[in-house]
């Protein structure tokens, strides 16, 4: 790409980096996924993930100078929503007798 | 003026990747689901604006920065009002409280909720009668 972005081989490792640190940062949300004690637990651990993806989704356009990456992110901001709204309907309706 | 652009990216870029990171040790560490909310909720959204402020200024052409932005726009709209159905759905059924909490506003107000948050027996004393 053009434009006002630095560039050289110690940028591109640097983007790289951040992508990775995104990656650990699901990687750490998967555990509290795979502990978490209750339901309500495990959704808002796969919210958080959604959103890191959506972060690694733009981390990545950035890194590979791939802007298709992007329409992924908005994509997957609109998804994400609708799931977590329809997770949380389940648990409320696990609270009725 | 390209430098300046170039600093506030990476800036940002950096501080989204670790406000990203601090939101799932968070998640991880806490110790109740409201609290856990809390980090993902906050820390995640700041994170994802950096990270999508950082994407709009390194592509500077008007229709990838459209694109940044409708994302952005669109989390910073959909977080907030997820986390709270969550955060309404896990109270009402019934998830616990921390048992470090020192208290709980909605304790006999909400209909539907019928056990007891964790930790707290007695209800909390009625509010002083209006003046």
């Amino acid at each position: 790409m053009e434009g006002v972005a630095p560039s050289g081989p110690g940028w591109a490792t640097f983007w790289e980096v951040l992508v990775g640190l995104a990656m650990l940062s699901i990687i750490v949300a998967v555990v509290r996924l795979a502990r978490g004690p209750t339901l309500a637990d495990r959704v808002v651990a796969l919210d958080l993930i959604a959103t890191i993806a959506v972060v690694t989704a733009a981390l990545s356009s950035i890194a590979y100078s791939q802007p298709v990456f992007l329409d992924l992110a908005v994509v997957l901001t609109l998804v994400t929503f609708v799931a977590t709204v329809a997770f949380a309907r389940a648990i409320q309706r696990t609270a009725q007798p | 003026m390209t430098l300046l652009v170039q600093i506030l990216m990476v800036v940002l870029a950096v501080a989204g990747t670790a406000l990203v990171l601090l939101g799932a040790v968070g998640i991880l560490v806490l110790t109740d689901v409201y609290t856990r909310m809390q980090a993902a909720s906050k820390a995640g959204s700041l994170g994802a604006a950096c990270i999508l402020l950082s994407a709009a200024m390194y592509f500077s052409e008007l229709e990838l920065v459209v694109r940044a932005l409708t994302a952005l726009v669109f989390l910073m709209l959909t977080i907030p009002v997820a986390a709270h159905v969550l955060g309404r759905a896990a109270y009402l059924a019934g998830v616990p409280l921390a048992k470090e909490s020192v208290m709980d506003e909605l304790h006999g107000r909400v209909e539907g909720r019928t056990n007891s948050p964790g930790g707290q027996d007695e209800p909390n004393p009625p509010d002083p009668a209006p003046e």
